[in-house]
Formats: C-alpha cells, sequence, structure tokens
C-alpha cells in the first residue's frame, strides 16, 4: 500500500471536488436513515412516558389488557408475536430451504427455473390483506374441519392458522437469499468433492450446506423479522382475544394486530400511550432478535 | 490515528443524536400547541357553501343520502369522513371540521380536551342484535338480560343449557358448544352492548364494565361489523352482536330480547324508535340501553352531530354557522324520511323535541342562530 503513497497521480480540481461531493452526499444520505431511526425510537419513547411511569416493568408481565379500568399488559400479546412468528419459520422453512436448494443446485439456469423463481417471488409481491382475505374464507373452513377430527373446539380460528399463513408468506425471503447463496459456491470445490466419488446428495450436505450457512442463517433471519411485524393477515385469522393461548388451536392475539385495531378508537392518554409503549416493546423484540441472528451467523460464517 | 477516528466516530454519534434529537421534539412540540389555532382553520377551506365533518363510520351511509338530497334542495355541499367516531372527536377538537359525529357522548377528558362547551345532536338511532348461528333452530330464540351477560361472560358454554332451554320452552336446541363472537377494534357498538349489560347484569358491571374497547373474558374478536358477522356465519354454535342493519343485509337470525317490562321485543325499526320515546334529559346525552319504554328494544343507542355551541372561533362566518345549523333541522325533520330505507331507526318524537331545543341553543357572538 505504501507504494501507491509515493506515486503523485495529477488530479484537475474538478476530479477532486467531484470526488469529494460524492463522497459528502453518500454520508450525509446514509447518517439521515441512521437519524430517522433513532428519532423514531425517540418519539416512541417519548409518547408511551405516561404509560411507562404508571406500569413500568409490570407492563412486560401484566396478564391483563383491560381499557376501561386502565390496567395494561403485554405478556398474552408477546406470547402471540413470538409463538406465531416462530411457528411460521419452522414450518416454512423445510420449504424455504427446499426451494432454495433446488433452484441454486439442480436447476440454476432455464426455464423451467425462471418460472419456479418468478412464482415464489410473487408470493412475496402479494398484498397482505389478500392474504387474509384468502385465510379468511379458505384455510380457516379446512382447520376447522381439522379441528373436528381432533375433537378441539372447532373455531377455525387461532394460533395454528396464522402461522400457517405467515409460513407462506416468509418463504420467499428465506428461499431467494438461500438460492443466491448456494449458486456462489465455487464449482471448484464442488468438482474436487465430485472427483472424489461423492454423489449430489453428499455434496449438497457436505459441501454446499456448510460453505453457505451464513447466507442460508441470514434468509431465514429475515423471514423471522418479516412474521414478527406482520399485522393485516394476522389480524384477521387470530382471533383477537386477550386470553393467554393454551394450544396452538386457541385463539390469541399479536402486538401489531392490537396496535391495528385500537389505535383509532383509543380515547384516553393512558390507553393511548400503552398501545405506543405496546409498539415501542415490539421494536425492541424485532432489535434484540435480529442482534441474537447476526451473533448466530457470526459463529457459522466460514471465512 | 485510532484516537483520531475514534474522536471522529464519536463525534459523528453526537451529531446524528442531536438531530433526533431536534426532529422528535420539534414535531412533538408543533403538535402540542395545535388545539386552538389552527393554520387548516374551516374559515379557510374555500367558500361557506361547503360544510367538513367527520366521526362515525356506523352514520356514514344515512348521512350519505342525506347531505345528497340537501344538496339538490339547497345547493350546500357537505363532505363527510367516515373515520371513526373517536377520529371526528379528534378533529373537532383541532378545528379542523365544522361538526364531528359520536355514537357515544364525550368522555369527561375529551369534554376538557374540547375547552368549550360541545352541544349533543341526535341524528338517529340504531339498535345492536344477538345474532347466531343454529342452522337447525326454526323458531327465533329468545334471550333474557342475565342469560346474555352470562354467555359473554364464558359461564354457560353450550346451546342446550338449562338456563337457555328455561327461557325457550318447546324450542330443540342443539348440543353445540358456544362461540362468541366480540368486536377487536374499538366501536360504538361495543359501547352500546356493554352499557346495556353493564346496566342489567352486576357481574358485568365489576367484572369488565362498558366501553369502546373491553376485556372481553370469553370468544374470539372480529375487525368491524362485518368481521363480527363473519365470525358468526362461518361458526356453527356462533353468537355476537352486531348492527340490525348488518343482520338485514346479510340475512342472518337474530335473538328476541326480554326488556325491562318483561317483554320480548324483536328488533327492528319501530322497536328501536319507541325506545328513545322517553324522558329525555336536556342534553340529550343518555345511553338507551335498558330502556323504560314498553314496547321499545333494549339494546339500542343515539348516534349524535357534535357542534361547538358558540359558533364564533378560527373567523368562522355568521353564514356558515346558519347553513351548519340548517342542515341539522333539516336533518332531524325531513331528513328522518330516509332513515328506513336504510335500516335506521328514525328520532321519536320525544328525541325531536329534545334535539330542535339543542339546536336552538347554538348561538354566534352570544345570540341564537335559529
Amino acid at each position: 500500500m505504501d507504494v501507491w503513497k509515493s506515486i503523485k497521480i495529477k488530479r484537475s480540481l474538478r476530479q477532486i471536488h467531484t470526488e469529494r461531493f460524492f463522497k459528502t452526499s453518500l454520508v450525509l444520505i446514509a447518517l439521515s436513515i441512521l437519524v430517522l431511526v433513532v428519532a423514531f425510537m425517540f418519539t416512541l419513547i417519548l409518547q408511551s412516558m405516561p404509560s411507562l411511569k404508571a406500569f413500568g416493568a409490570s407492563f412486560l408481565f401484566g396478564k391483563t389488557w383491560d381499557p376501561v379500568h386502565n390496567i395494561y399488559g403485554t405478556y398474552p400479546f408477546l406470547l402471540g408475536t413470538l409463538l406465531t412468528s416462530f411457528l411460521a419459520l419452522i414450518i416454512s422453512i423445510p420449504f424455504s430451504f427446499a426451494v432454495a436448494i433446488f433452484l441454486g443446485e439442480y436447476y440454476p439456469r432455464g426455464w423451467f427455473s425462471e418460472f419456479l423463481k418468478n412464482s415464489i417471488e410473487l408470493i412475496a409481491a402479494v398484498p397482505s390483506v389478500i392474504y387474509g382475505f384468502w385465510g379468511l374464507f379458505v384455510l380457516v373452513p379446512m382447520v376447522r374441519s381439522l379441528e373436528i377430527k381432533l375433537g378441539v373446539m372447532p373455531y377455525g380460528i387461532g394460533i395454528f392458522t396464522s402461522a400457517l399463513i405467515l409460513a407462506i408468506m416468509i418463504i420467499p425471503y428465506a428461499a431467494s437469499l438461500g438460492r443466491e447463496m448456494i449458486r456462489m459456491v465455487p464449482s471448484s470445490l464442488k468438482e474436487a468433492a465430485y472427483s472424489l466419488g461423492a454423489t449430489r446428495y453428499e455434496i449438497i450436505r457436505s459441501v454446499i450446506l456448510p460453505y453457505s450457512k451464513s447466507g442460508l442463517l441470514a434468509g431465514v433471519l429475515l423471514s423471522l423479522g418479516r412474521a414478527l411485524g406482520e399485522t393485516m393477515a394476522v389480524t384477521m385469522v387470530i382471533g383477537n382475544t386477550s386470553l393467554i393461548p393454551k394450544s396452538i388451536f386457541d385463539p390469541g392475539n399479536t402486538m401489531a394486530s392490537v396496535i391495528a385495531n385500537e389505535f383509532t378508537e383509543a380515547a384516553s392518554t393512558l390507553y393511548l400511550s400503552s398501545l405506543i409503549e405496546l409498539g415501542l416493546v415490539l421494536f425492541l423484540v424485532t432489535v434484540v432478535i435480529n442482534l441474537i441472528g447476526k451473533k448466530i451467523i457470526k459463529r457459522f460464517t466460514t471465512d | 490515528m485510532k484516537i483520531k477516528s475514534k474522536i471522529k466516530n464519536v463525534f459523528l454519534a453526537v451529531l446524528v443524536l442531536a438531530f433526533a434529537g431536534s426532529i422528535t421534539t420539534g414535531c412533538n412540540g408543533g403538535s402540542g400547541n395545535n388545539t386552538g389555532s389552527d393554520s387548516t382553520s374551516t374559515s379557510k377551506s374555500g367558500d361557506d357553501e361547503t360544510l367538513l365533518g367527520a366521526g362515525s363510520t356506523f352514520i356514514y351511509p344515512l348521512f350519505s343520502k342525506q347531505f345528497s338530497v340537501y344538496n339538490q334542495l339547497t345547493g350546500l355541499k357537505i363532505n363527510y369522513q367516515s373515520i371513526g367516531s373517536g377520529g371526528g372527536i379528534l378533529q373537532l377538537t383541532n378545528k379542523t371540521v365544522d361538526f364531528g359525529d359520536s355514537d357515544a357522548p364525550l368522555t369527561e377528558e375529551q369534554a376538557q380536551k374540547m375547552g368549550v362547551p360541545v352541544l349533543h345532536i341526535p341524528m338517529c338511532s340504531g339498535a345492536v342484535v344477538i345474532s347466531y348461528n343454529l342452522p337447525e333452530v326454526k323458531d327465533t330464540v329468545k334471550l333474557t338480560p342475565d342469560v346474555i351477560a352470562d354467555i359473554f361472560l364464558g359461564k354457560i358454554t353450550k346451546w342446550d343449557d338449562a338456563k337457555i332451554i328455561a327461557v325457550n320452552p318447546g324450542v330443540k336446541l342443539p348440543a353445540t358448544s358456544i362461540v362468541v363472537a366480540h368486536r377487536s377494534d374499538g366501536s360504538g357498538t361495543t359501547n352500546i352492548f356493554t352499557d346495556y349489560l353493564s346496566k342489567v347484569n352486576d357481574e358485568w358491571q365489576s367484572k369488565v364494565g362498558k366501553g369502546t374497547s373491553v376485556n372481553w373474558p370469553a370468544g374470539l374478536g372480529g375487525k368491524g361489523n362485518e368481521g363480527v358477522s363473519g365470525l358468526i356465519k362461518q361458526t356453527p354454535g356462533g353468537i355476537g352482536y352486531i348492527e340490525l342493519a348488518y343482520a338485514i343485509q346479510n340475512k342472518m337470525a337474530y335473538a328476541k330480547i326480554q326488556n325491562k317490562s318483561g317483554n320480548y321485543i324483536t328488533p327492528n325499526i319501530a322497536s328501536t324508535s319507541a325506545a328513545s320515546n322517553v324522558q329525555l334529559p336536556a342534553d340529550s346525552k343518555i345511553f338507551l340501553g335498558n330502556t323504560d319504554a314498553a314496547e321499545g328494544y333494549p339494546i339500542s343507542g343515539f348516534t349524535w352531530a357534535l357542534i361547538y355551541q358558540e359558533q364564533n372561533y378560527n373567523n368562522r362566518s355568521r353564514d356558515r354557522a346558519q347553513n351548519l345549523l340548517k342542515l341539522f333541522w333539516w336533518n332531524i325533520n325531513d331528513g328522518q324520511q330516509y332513515c328506513e330505507g336504510l335500516h335506521y331507526a328514525p328520532l321519536s318524537p320525544a328525541a325531536v323535541t329534545v334535539a330542535e331545543a339543542i339546536l336552538k341553543s347554538a348561538t354566534y357572538d352570544g345570540k341564537p342562530i335559529l
């Protein structure tokens, strides 16, 4: 690097100014996003002050959400959010990984690959309200008949149904990212394994997956983030009750769904500020899960 | 080099925080001072031939019809945004609309934020029916207040419970589980229903109470009247509360409820109007649940238009105030003929008298307008 320092390159003033201007504007734009996020968090904290003062830490563990007596607690909604998101993740992972391997390894090129890739991305493009409608009119009766067979209360809507819909919605995120990561595995590695007599399955298991582990996990984290924040589709099929669900077929509620439902008619200051504090909790939960996810990815990153 | 980059990082971090802080407090300070000296005041919004209103979604179909007819009669244009009662009250507090509409009278906190007296003018009334999904049962199910409260408290869980059978002699009720459906969003319909339950059942009053949004002890939540209707229709054994108009339009079965006088009343236009034909307070702020009227349906309520009593604020012209009051005068008299076609209950004679008196008390610079 010191070699470059001793070479004097002649640059015109215009070039120098352009260079500096470009760098400054990039830095400013990037900083403005940061400013926005920090301001966002400040606003949330500021607006939820009344509720923070009234409840403190018991807000996170309180089991009652009572607008009449002004007692608010997030525990049922926190549970509902985490339950639906993680259940959806567990259901969707086999599908997204299968699609990623299929498109990345077996059919990386060709008309079929393009067609499948576009269909998967179409799943991500459909508005979530439509998923909610589809869930309400198609999935709910199917889950209801399943529940009748299993002998539980035939609600039809509940944690299980919303986890199913969320799973469908989040498949594209892990699948697309996973596909890109799998395609980036160097052919030399694969060919070396082939030359040693490995079968296709053994290549996938011992060469491709370990190599693209961090990328696949990043895709999973993206899916989880999407599932945590999804509002419209979930609020239509989750049952909207503030009782704690005892089984996955019970109705529940998520934090995003409560905010969406009750925000417009929240009359009293404490009610409104509790809803905003709910948003703050959701924000923090997302941040914490992202940090944990990043740590896990770092552990698995191969250099 | 390392120390220099550390200082640079700290400097950048402080800069970011400072900007973020200034944006946050700037927005907050601005919105805090908004009430009273609003720059988007109604007097500047075009001419006095266009009025602005916002509020309840319940009354929106009726207002649409009435305002279009009134426009043909007088040329006055009215722009109404159905953003919900809470939204309407907020807009009226910020003085961005001429009138609001709410399914419940102002709470103390809301009245305090307004600061000045606000008139409540009843526009019409609506009934909240208890709809159920029992395709095998051909007769109309009868319910008493205590049975309804026990069902919604989660104490009665099957349709063939002894208490329900006692009220419906001769009706074959199936052994299906009861699935309760309620509103998941804040709503005037919930307010009317929970007010009724609080009046007729002590356990409900102490355990749950009344409000636009309550802590439901049992059941599933649906968004809007459509959500609850959907839940009832799709779930065998479902029961829930929805507005009469929805039940009629979706051809759903609804129950006969026993009122205060002991009669089982079928919810319809006539019985809902009869419910408001009682002694009303002068400011018309009353919940009609469990009405004293002998033939009145017990679960109903008014919807009120809200205007400031003193109409000279934010440089409003006298003409504008006059147009507003004439509009509502027409609404409560000639405009009532459009209620029945849209499944709303017209105001009873007692209610019209009270409403007219309230309108006459609106002032401009202290002098009555009408």
